[in-house]
């Protein structure tokens, strides 16, 4: 029997606010423990919250990023259980009317994967476990800090296309300045809902939530390893029972918490400490003008203008720093072709290499922009340029053009100094000559080799097949 | 010194006839004779008061004074005062010692006024007798036997008894009125929003609201002038230009009208409160008032829905009194659960227990749309009511509480019958509007209040119309001493 995975995500993004979303206390993270607890985040009697209009400005900012709608009027509401790390006994989130409804992303070949809302709320505090002989601690640095929980329709149907969605996502919250993106942090959190159900059925099957996924591995490994266990119950005759799972990232597995029959009431209802969020036409108009250019026009503009291929426009889109970095590069005269196979294949292999973000690459601009340049005017060949690069990578004082000519590398292109070379390889390999002529492509690249070899390594090739094209046809 | 008004006291204090440090001296020693029979205070500090009572003579003798520089006032002990205990006379708030000033104290502070202390109170706010303080009960000056009426007993028993010249007090189902009606006292409920909430301990948010309880309408006018005040630290707090509310006072009000909603004065009104009713109406008009029948016609379910929509927020707003942050802790317990279910178990009295399970149920899925849901429509039809009522008169007279003060221990055990209290002042919390008791005469030598209700931010017409009736009538001016 053939099964259809059905896969749901709930995003907690941790809004890049100074200040809490009800508090002016800092939202710094890696304080001291309570350094950040102010007399609301404790809530002391009589301290009321009053809400941090930065964190609504960046909620419709992502609203306007997914093509949602801005509700006129949101609010506020309480959701009441009592937690150590909760102090008030009640979170402030939004319950019936969310600020965002109704957005997309699109993944892959275009497939839509519908945004059903986004709401404000604030996040809760920690508890530290094992700090006192036996007693628990509580931090509450986090608790108040803003959040946005962006809840997806069960549109994605396997592990890939949930952990596109959600990396769509999660370069999207950050390219407009929402978010710091930061999952060790936990400033981006996802929670996956997954069900399977047979195939083309109609009903959906029950949902099991998987909690506690920091980094997109564990995500794809948790929602595979889920979906195999759910297939199997299903198999064996059992019923899924709904319910909430952790993810282990030490076993691979997943394991329930806690059930729905346990699950609390939270009692919702409207916050009578906050008067419902009126958002107004100009307003919404005033942060759609500050929006700026989203990935998916960046990628067009990439692909459409620039003629870059499908790959390199995504990879230099994968991050709006890449993205600017590109873009200033290009503002320079640069090739965008030359320029975005740099970027894609050199920069990045290194970047990757030694775990650096593009913001902490030890190559300055300046330098970049001329070894492109220098690989443009025919100075240096490709390979002459991955050596000075290579250069500047461990010295970032090095100079582009001093290094060329210390080590060398410039590039001959007048064909008088070529022409001597071609014809003794020509006269030396009068097998390979032959081979050519009778056909054989390969042998012709083997010829350019041994001219590259035999100046070593300076020839311009393109130059030397061109020479070398044409002594063949006399010869 | 005992039973001037808080503008003679000013007076007294600009021309130098007493300082700050004597005033407050007077009502400290006040205090230490009567508050061991009457009880209205949980917390005195003379080292505090006096302090600022030396503090606030510097300032007068530097001519940097106002309405309230020096003056004593008693502090409702809901508001949170820096470095005072805060208690909301509860168990569980016992050992809290405020870190900040609530706006309201804020305000007196900036303006030199002195905190005599801080007044008992229902627990939480919860109670219309004074019965549920931690501190044990409040008694009312006209009769140690009876009850102040609560929840600002304590702040009412204070001022009546003068051992203060006025108090802060909240009120929100009634809790300002109904005191001040059966302590034979002028208190004033003002416009949901005109007063901050901040660092004002929370009962229920939307209808809790801070007001003065004093011996005039004129007192009431100054205490309400330094109160009223907008505050960014409370989201519902409303910008509103605040008047001068003393200059209103002796405006003619010949003309004007006043509304009589028959669903007040039927059957059910107590006879004899309804003969004291019609010598106020008599009062009136024959300073040119006339009066006009009008209707509030869902004034009936007033009671069922703020015994919805109040034990619903409180439930919520008690949740963060769980032993983990501050206030009282149980002792023992074997793990978090029972840390929580002992803390509450042990901190919080009956009545707040009682509110917060019903509280609970209302709220919880299943019930949410019946009670909660249902109680808000209501509601918004009750200030609808009042809406249309304000289009035919500029205020309307209502009885304060449908009886004198009752005996200690009368209805502790019937809970319905003490929210039957506020049958005449819960809605005018559920609609958000403005509201003064003042005195109107004595049923069995025990104090009778009428009940004026306003528009929206109207407080400056209420306390015009009541300092009008006060010009020609003396109730307000009766003590305990001299006229029991």
């Amino acid at each position: 029997m053939s099964w259809d995975i059905v896969i749901g995500i709930e995003t907690h993004v941790q809004l890049t606010t100074q200040t809490k979303i009800f508090s002016g206390a800092s939202t710094a993270f890696g304080m001291p423990a309570n350094e950040n607890a102010c007399l609301v985040s404790l809530a002391y009697p009589g301290t009321l919250p009053v809400l941090n209009k930065e964190a609504v400005k960046k909620a419709i900012k992502f609203g306007l990023a997914v093509n949602a709608d801005i509700a006129e009027y949101s609010v506020f509401a309480r959701k009441n259980y009592f937690y150590p790390d909760l102090p008030k006994g009640y979170q402030i989130s939004q319950f019936e009317l969310p600020v965002v409804n109704n957005g997309f992303l699109t993944i892959g070949d275009n497939k839509k994967i519908r945004i059903l809302r986004a709401h404000l709320e604030e996040d809760a505090g920690k508890s530290v476990h094992g700090i006192l002989n036996n007693q628990t601690g509580i931090d509450l640095n986090r608790a108040g800090t803003p959040l946005l929980e962006i809840v997806t329709e069960p549109d994605m149907s396997s592990a890939q296309e949930a952990i596109a969605y959600a990396k769509k996502l999660h370069n999207l919250v950050q390219w407009i300045g929402v978010c710091d993106g930061n999952m060790q942090e936990g400033s981006f959190r996802c929670d996956v809902n997954v069900s399977v159900k047979p195939s083309g059925s109609e009903k959906l099957g029950t949902r099991r939530e998987i909690k506690n996924l920091n980094s997109f591995r564990n995500m794809e490994q948790a929602i595979n390893y889920e979906v195999n266990w759910q297939i199997e119950q299903l198999e064996d005759g059992n019923e899924i029972i709904q319910s909430t799972v952790l993810f282990n990232p030490d076993t691979g597995e997943t394991k329930a918490m806690r059930s729905k029959e346990e699950a609390n009431d939270y009692r919702y209802f409207p916050d009578p400490d906050l008067l419902p969020l009126k958002i107004n036409q100009e307003d919404i108009d005033d942060i759609k003008s500050s929006l700026g250019e989203l990935p998916e026009a960046s990628i067009k503009k990439l692909i459409e203008d620039f003629k870059l291929n499908n790959a390199d426009a995504s990879i230099i889109t994968s991050n709006k720093q890449t993205y600017e970095f590109f873009q200033s590069l290009i503002s320079e005269g640069l090739d965008p072709k030359i320029t975005a196979n740099w970027i894609v294949v050199n920069l990045f292999a290194k970047l990757n290499d030694n775990e650096l973000s593009i913001e902490e690459s030890p190559i300055n601009k300046n330098q970049f922009v001329l070894l492109i340049r220098r690989i443009m005017d025919k100075t240096i060949s490709n390979n002459a340029a991955k050596k000075i690069f290579d250069l500047l990578w461990e010295d970032s004082h090095a100079d582009v053009d001093q290094s060329i000519e210390v080590l060398g590398l410039k590039q001959v292109s007048d064909s008088s100094t070529i022409l001597p070379f071609v014809q003794e390889v020509i006269a030396n390999n009068q097998a390979m000559v032959e081979q050519f002529k009778s056909g054989k492509d390969k042998a012709f690249n083997a010829l350019v080799g041994q001219v590259m070899k035999l100046s070593k390594g300076k020839a311009n090739p393109g130059q030397v097949s061109e020479i070398l094209k044409d002594e063949l046809n006399k010869a | 010194m005992k039973n001037l008004s808080l503008r003679e006291l000013n007076l007294g204090l600009s021309n130098k006839k007493f300082s700050s440090e004597e005033l407050t001296k007077f009502f400290l020693n006040e205090i230490k004779t009567s508050n061991p029979k009457i009880n209205a205070f949980i917390t005195v500090d003379e080292e505090k008061s006096l302090q600022q009572a030396k503090d606030a003579d510097k300032r007068i003798s530097q001519n940097d004074m106002n309405e309230l520089t020096g003056i004593p006032i008693a502090q409702k002990d809901i508001f949170c005062a820096k470095g005072w205990k805060t208690t909301c006379a509860s168990k569980m708030l016992d050992n809290f010692y405020a870190p900040y000033d609530s706006k309201v104290i804020e305000l007196f502070n900036q303006h030199g006024a002195i905190n005599l202390g801080k007044t008992n109170m229902d627990e939480f706010a919860m109670g219309s007798s004074n019965e549920t303080s931690y501190y044990g009960e409040v008694r009312n000056p006209w009769n140690l036997d009876y009850v102040p009426g609560g929840s600002s007993g304590g702040s009412a028993a204070a001022v009546a008894s003068g051992m203060a010249p006025a108090a802060t007090a909240t009120d929100t189902g009634g809790s300002i009125r109904q005191p001040a009606s059966l302590c034979g006292l002028t208190g004033l409920k003002p416009t949901y929003g005109l007063v901050s909430r901040f660092g004002m301990i929370a009962f229920a948010s939307s209808l809790d609201q801070a007001g003065p309880i004093a011996k005039s309408a004129e007192d009431c006018a100054l205490m309400l002038k330094v109160m009223a005040a907008h505050d960014e630290r409370d989201s519902t707090s409303i910008k509103h230009n605040v008047p001068d509310y003393l200059k209103n006072l002796d405006s003619p009000i010949n003309g004007k009208t006043i509304g009589l909603p028959k669903e007040f004065f039927n059957d059910d009104l107590n006879q004899d409160i309804k003969v004291i009713l019609e010598q106020v109406i008599d009062s009136y008009q024959k300073i040119g008032v006339n009066f006009k029948e009008i209707s509030l016609p869902n004034s009936h379910l007033s009671i069922p829905v703020y015994y919805v929509i109040a034990p619903a927020e409180a439930s919520s707003n008690l949740s963060r009194y769980d032993g983990v942050k501050f206030g009282y802790r149980a002792e023992e317990f074997k793990d978090l659960e029972e840390m929580y279910l002992k803390t509450r178990e042990q901190g919080f009295g009956d009545e707040v227990k009682r509110r917060i399970l019903v509280g609970t149920y209302v709220l919880s899925a299943g019930y949410y749309d019946a009670y909660y849901l249902k109680a808000q429509k209501i509601r918004r039809l009750i200030a609808n009511d009042f809406k249309n009522a304000f289009n035919e008169c500029d205020l309307i007279l209502a009885p304060s509480c449908p009886s004198t003060a009752f005996k200690i221990g009368d209805k502790t055990e019937d809970p319905v019958a003490m929210y039957m209290q506020d049958m005449y002042t819960i809605s005018t919390n559920l609609a958000g509007l403005p509201a003064i008791s003042s005195p109107a005469g004595f049923l069995n030598k025990m104090p009778v209040g009428f009940q004026l209700i306003g528009n929206y931010f109207d407080e400056a017409t209420i306390l015009n119309f009541t300092h009008q009736y006060q010009q020609i009538t003396d109730w307000h001016q009766k003590t305990p001493e001299a006229d029991v």
